[in-house]
């Protein structure tokens, strides 16, 4: 919210990028090598059971002994693909509907805001947790329970952008030379709304890994024996008094990575100068 | 002004049937067969007709459709698979707990983000303003799936001072409602910050200040009594997170109210009272929302003019 109506923003805007932006980079090199590092985050180690934090093992052992360090970098790439993945599919989702929306006017325009309505009456991600808890447990349908609920805000967005560019003069002389509607609105319009989208894209991704991490906790998500920072709070729970770092870890994890991605979201806000998000 | 709020509740009203179908097409939507789902492969044909049947999913959907809602329109949700009960009874044994757990949370949530919203706005880039909104940035990245088992291992297990979970004791709502208010103040704060600005650089701020009021006078006299719309408005929106936020408070708490009866209901594929929970919640956040709204346009006769 800084810089809201002008006067000084909270904080200059030359500084704030460098430990969200270090913090994002680790994040996306681990989910991008995860694959190739030496990990075991299923070897079960029963002498090592709930082991804490030591030299032995960097963060501790779970309840089976798995080691806490190699559950979360693979979790990291969950945690990543979930999130880019249903902010990408949103995003196409939402401008392309608020797009047409906008764009088309008329009934196209009422049935669409409607249908918008109708998606924003179901609080927070209570639709998500209905539809993941019954399409069934996995990352495919999570992702899917996920998508069908976040494009929504990017339709409504997109969809006040385009209404207020449309009768630009570029706009209007493109339709002028004869430039098919669907090729202006990808062309010449969907371009412009770019800036808010994005601000609102990097705000999502720290929303959809909460989402995750919420719908894995809830075991809606990510099965056992795959890691999840959800699903491993959720493990951790019952061992909290022995074993406190299985909660910790995971935990510290997904406030790390949503706290840099809001930091960034604010400091993009204030660069791109989008007003009023 | 009848005419408007014929308007509003019009609209509200195809929301709420937008929602019911919805809600209907859930089940429907998903690909496969419930009553597979519901049954396991390992079940008998016979079974599975039966369960069919008795479900009425043998019917054309628009036949269904139709019995649903006119079930819907008598308060008739069915019966639970899971203890054969009506879904009414069971939702309303668990909504006190649920309301109660919001009511408190919304509370606290109020207390901390309201002060520290205003104070922030007024005191615009000094460390006050920063502190406050970088504590609302932690808040906002910590999710209540954490906080709720942070806060349990240092009040219950360590400090004894709480009970871990359920709602026998009334000392039990403390941590439920901390984890879901703390967060929401968190979001609540900077809005209420957002909201107080904007008034604060309205023309008749100036004029009140140009007249020779106190600061004292300008901010809570003026100011936050034209804030206080919007700032309702933004509760009645943030009420949404809190109900969804419920889902898994409860549950972390073991918190007997319609959230962790959605989330049993899920696990038990007990869909009757999974539709029915859905449906509760999100209508009573259209309800909430719309009366805020009529509340708004009511409370600013400005607002009338541009309908």
């Amino acid at each position: 919210m800084s810089n809201f109506v002008g006067g000084p923003p909270f904080r200059s805007k030359e500084s704030g990028w460098l430990m969200p932006s270090a913090l994002l980079v680790l994040w996306f090199l681990v989910a991008l090598v995860a694959p190739w590092l030496p990990l075991t985050p299923n070897a079960v180690d029963l002498p090592g059971i709930l082991a804490s934090p030591g030299a032995e093992t960097l963060l501790g052992n779970d309840d089976l002994g798995r080691p806490v360090l190699h559950r979360l970098l693979v979790g990291a790439r969950v945690a990543f693909l979930v999130g880019f993945g249903v902010v990408a599919l949103s995003l196409l989702i939402g401008a392309l509907v608020g797009g047409i929306a906008a764009f088309a006017g008329g009934w196209v325009d009422l049935v669409l805001v409607r249908l918008v309505d109708v998606f924003l009456a179901f609080p927070g991600i209570l639709l998500a947790i209905a539809l993941a808890g019954i399409l069934g447990p996995g990352i495919d349908n999570l992702i899917l329970a996920l998508a069908a609920t976040g494009w929504v805000g990017y339709a409504r967005l997109s969809r006040a952008q385009i209404l207020a560019l449309k009768e630009r003069d570029h706009v209007l002389a493109a339709r002028a030379l004869g430039v098919r509607p669907g090729r202006v609105l990808v062309r010449h319009l969907l371009p412009l709304t770019l800036a808010p989208l994005i601000v609102e894209a990097t705000f999502g991704i720290g929303g959809v890994v909460v989402a995750e991490a919420g719908l894995s906790f809830l075991g809606l998500g990510v099965q056992p024996p795959q890691a999840s920072w959800g699903s491993m709070i959720r493990e951790g729970v019952s061992y909290m008094l022995v074993a406190p770092h299985l909660v910790m870890a995971p935990g510290i994890a997904i406030a790390l990575v949503v706290f840099s991605v809001n930091l960034l979201g604010d400091r993009l806000r204030d660069w791109l100068d989008v007003r009023a998000l | 002004m009848v005419g408007l709020l014929i308007s509003r509740l019009g609209a509200a009203l195809v929301v709420v049937l937008g929602v019911c179908t919805l809600v209907f097409l859930l089940i429907h939507l998903v690909p496969g067969d419930p009553v597979e789902a519901m049954l396991g492969e390992s079940a008998q044909p016979a079974d599975r007709e039966a369960l069919r049947a008795a479900l009425g999913l043998d019917r054309p959907l628009i036949e269904q459709y139709r019995d649903y809602l006119s079930r819907l329109v008598r308060l008739d949700f069915g019966l639970s698979f899971q203890d054969r009960r009506p879904v009414a009874t069971i939702l309303a044994e668990r909504l006190p707990a649920t309301l109660e757990l919001a009511l408190a949370a919304l509370a606290l949530s109020l207390l901390l983000a309201l002060p520290l919203g205003v104070l922030a706005a007024r005191y615009q880039g000094s460390r006050l303003d920063r502190g406050a909104m970088g504590v609302s940035l932690v808040g906002i990245s910590i999710p209540n799936f954490w906080l709720g088992p942070l806060l349990i291992l240092v009040f219950s297990l360590w400090l004894g001072w709480t009970p871990v979970s359920g709602r026998e004791d009334p000392a039990s709502l403390i941590l439920p409602a901390l984890t879901l208010g703390t967060g929401m103040a968190a979001i609540l704060a900077r809005m209420v910050r957002a909201s107080v600005l904007e008034v604060l650089g309205e023309d008749f701020v100036r004029t009140a200040r140009a007249k020779g009021l106190g600061e004292g006078r300008v901010l809570w006299g003026h100011a936050l009594r034209n804030a206080w719309l919007p700032i309702l408005t933004l509760i009645g929106l943030q009420l949404g997170g809190l109900l969804g936020g419920a889902v898994i408070t409860e549950t972390v708490f073991a918190w007997p109210g319609i959230g962790s009866l959605l989330v049993e209901a899920i696990q038990s594929r007990d869909y009757p009272v999974v539709q029915a929970c859905v449906l509760l919640v999100s209508l009573s956040y259209v309800l909430v929302n719309t009366l805020t709204d009529l509340v708004y346009t009511w409370a600013d006769p400005r607002i009338r003019w541009h309908v």
